[in-house]
């Protein structure tokens, strides 16, 4: 019983990763309808970039309020160079580029930083875990992180003008652009917000799993389990759903299908919730006039 | 078949060698990858990838021939090392070796690393006749010379490990309840099988759990807490070095404290004792043949100061705590011994030949009394471990020197 208790806690823990994973997915998603493959690389960029910051002297909120901006502008400079030129482009060509930047960012940064595995320092470190090991002040610290960033975004596309204007530009750029909106502008900026979210969740995963250029990659694949589970149009729902995927893949694990099928489990989950509910648990159901 | 008809392709064979002599064609023709100057030397090593921490191997090589090659060569001879990434990804491990050898055109194969990208080309390599030396992993099928004559390993096996690690619980625990946690491959499943070699019947009642992860898991939080769960009091974590970290660390945080021991692979400190935080591995044992370089023990060792002073000039930016350099210095100097014994004749035959006839080579950053020894029926060039306890510092051993069985 103890054991169970335990692995739903230790499942909410790794399910608060996929859970910050999963908010930057729904983040661009929500500004451009893109899926962006990239998004953990980009953020374990980020991260590396933190790291050296750290290491040249900066304390560690320095370095992370500089990170999260020059995220920004990254993720802004890619999307005026490299995406607005395929703004016209079919959807499978948006594809072939994220997958193109995925690449290209792996072996950059694999190339800049060196392979080898490092270890990323955390704001929350304290020498006591908390429930007997089984939640470490920097889980707890990272969840509240990622709870914070989901009501900031929450707010922004809610009850702020440019968040609206960002969705209508993602949901229909000509109408958008005929009141007035920049929609350039708009999607620049959510790449630009999505990006400064990976690298957020990127700094909040990094002391969990230690820091490589590869950190993301099995990450994302249960991230985008976690998104489409809640929803990827709908902030909260993509976090309950991370949550959720950290949780049944834990339990799945642990009791049911055995170790060696939890990566499938995950993928199970994508397949499941595409075939029954395409718009995710928490989803709007979108109808388009034709 | 009568006596005259077997005996005539060996005739025929002795006539060709008498005409084709020492010309330079027939030389070429069989000796791929060499040339009166020069060697060409294939390896396939993860720069990028889930093991890129072993990446440092593959660097020291580079170094390591590059200043033989300032100092002259090996038999006047240049090592042309070309060493590729495959990401440990085995199809990428098929194409480059292809590339290495059909492209490139490669004498041999030294030290590629990893259990699945080296399978992914051992019946190809086989096939060929290509040398596959020293492949840097532990697994105990590199010593199938039965069906496998072209390639052989080099450290001590997993099982082998597996089973000095079998012994010692068996010695110090009347009723040990052991878990053990895996890669689900055959690295992993090596150390099951060497735990059975030795526990035999008693296996299932002491083992009272074994769980396996994926090298793409992000985390294995849940394996371990599934172990903990179990009862066990004492663990094996056969794990590359990013999960070992997660395991020892996490271990440490759940408060729990079993009789804990770490794969071979994963013994680096730079690489996975730094990660994991030095005083959560404490009281970690594990199974060394090699010297460490935090191990003050080795502070004036004279092999040790021939590694430091090689990596000083070669690699001045190397992280001196991580292992893996000295792991890639001494195997280097193993494959420099063989190239020796092969004098001129640089064959693939003789190659392999020469591979695996080495007598009690000394290579000074192997642990005293442990020596690398082959023949025609023996491809585990290392058989022997000393178990080691870390301490908060550094690998401090204690114990014999335990000779495995090798199989």
């Amino acid at each position: 019983m103890i054991g169970l208790l335990h692995q739903i806690l230790s499942g909410l823990v790794t399910g608060g990763i996929y859970a910050s994973v999963a908010l930057a997915l729904v983040m661009i998603y929500q500004s451009t309808h893109h899926v962006n493959f990239a998004q953990g690389e980009m953020a374990t960029f980020s991260t590396y970039i933190a790291l050296a910051l750290i290491e040249a002297g900066l304390p560690y909120w320095g370095a992370f309020l500089a990170t999260v901006m020059i995220s920004f502008v990254m993720g802004a400079v890619i999307q005026i160079v490299l995406m607005r030129p395929m703004a016209n482009a079919p959807v499978l060509s948006s594809v072939g580029v994220f997958i193109g930047l995925l690449l290209v960012f792996n072996s950059i940064t694999g190339w800049i930083f060196s392979y080898t595995i490092k270890s990323f320092p955390s704001p929350f470190e304290a020498s006591r875990p908390l429930l007997g090991g089984f939640l470490s002040p920097h889980e707890l610290g990272a969840t509240v992180v990622t709870l914070a960033v989901l009501v900031a975004v929450y707010l922004f596309f809610r009850h702020t003008k440019l968040g609206l204007a960002m969705r209508a530009a993602a949901f229909n750029p000509v109408s958008s652009r005929l009141v007035g909106i920049r929609v350039g502008h708009m999607l620049a900026l959510g790449w630009g917000l999505a990006a400064a979210l990976g690298a957020v969740a990127g700094m909040m995963i990094a002391p969990v799993v230690f820091l490589d250029p590869n950190m993301m990659a099995g990450i994302l694949l249960y991230a985008f389990a976690g998104a489409l589970l809640g929803g990827i149009d709908n902030p909260a729902g993509a976090v309950i759903g991370g949550f959720a995927v950290g949780v049944i893949e834990n339990l799945g694990g642990a009791y049911v299908v055995g170790t060696e099928l939890k990566l499938s489990l995950a993928l199970f989950t994508i397949v499941a919730v595409l075939v029954f509910r395409p718009n995710g648990l928490f989803g709007r159901v979108l109808v388009t006039r034709v | 078949m009568n006596a005259r008809s077997r005996r005539r392709p060996v005739v025929l064979m002795a006539a060709a060698l008498l005409f084709a002599g020492p010309s330079g064609v027939a030389v070429a023709e069989d000796m791929p990858g060499v040339t009166a100057t020069s060697i060409k030397i294939g390896q396939t090593e993860a720069y990028s990838g889930n093991a890129s921490a072993y990446g440092a191997i593959g660097r020291t090589l580079t170094a390591l021939f590059k200043s033989v090659n300032e100092a002259g060569g090996v038999n006047g001879r240049k090592i042309d090392f070309i060493s590729v990434d495959d990401g440990y990804i085995p199809p990428r491990t098929v194409e480059q070796t292809r590339r290495l050898v059909e492209e490139e055109g490669v004498s041999f194969m030294f030290n590629a690393l990893g259990t699945p990208t080296n399978t992914a080309v051992q019946k190809y390599l086989n096939m060929k006749k290509v040398p596959q030396l020293f492949v840097a992993t532990g697994a105990d099928k590199w010593g199938d010379y039965q069906r496998y004559p072209w390639t052989i390993g080099y450290q001590p096996s997993y099982r082998t490990e597996a089973q000095v690690y079998a012994k010692y619980i068996l010695k110090t625990a009347k009723a040990p309840k052991i878990a053990i946690l895996f890669q689900n491959d055959d690295f992993g499943k090596d150390y099951v099988l060497g735990i059975k070699d030795v526990l035999g019947s008693q296996y299932d009642t002491l083992v009272v759990k074994a769980v396996s992860y994926e090298s793409t898991d992000p985390t294995i939080d849940s394996q371990i807490v599934t172990l903990q769960s179990s009862g066990a009091d004492t663990l094996v974590i056969a794990a590359i070095p990013k999960m070992a970290a997660q395991a020892i660390r996490k271990v440490y945080d759940i408060g729990w404290h079993p009789l804990e021991f770490v794969s071979d692979v994963s013994v680096s400190v730079g690489a996975v004792i730094k990660p994991a935080g030095v005083e959560k591995a404490v009281g970690l044992i594990t199974g060394l043949y090699g010297k460490d370089a935090t191990d003050p023990a080795w502070a004036n060792d004279p092999g040790m100061n021939e590694w430091r002073a090689f990596m000083k000039a070669n690699m001045p930016d190397a992280d001196l705590t991580d292992a893996n350099y000295v792991y890639g210095y001494g195997v280097g100097l193993t494959l420099l011994q063989v190239l020796k014994q092969c004098g001129n004749d640089l064959s693939r035959a003789n190659i392999m030949k020469q591979a695996t006839n080495l007598k009690d080579l000394e290579i000074p950053t192997l642990l005293p009394g442990i020596k690398v020894n082959t023949s025609p029926t023996n491809y585990h060039p290392i058989r022997q471990l000393q178990l080691a306890r870390w301490n908060g510092k550094t690998w401090e051993r204690f114990g014999e020197v335990i000779s495995g069985a090798g199989s």
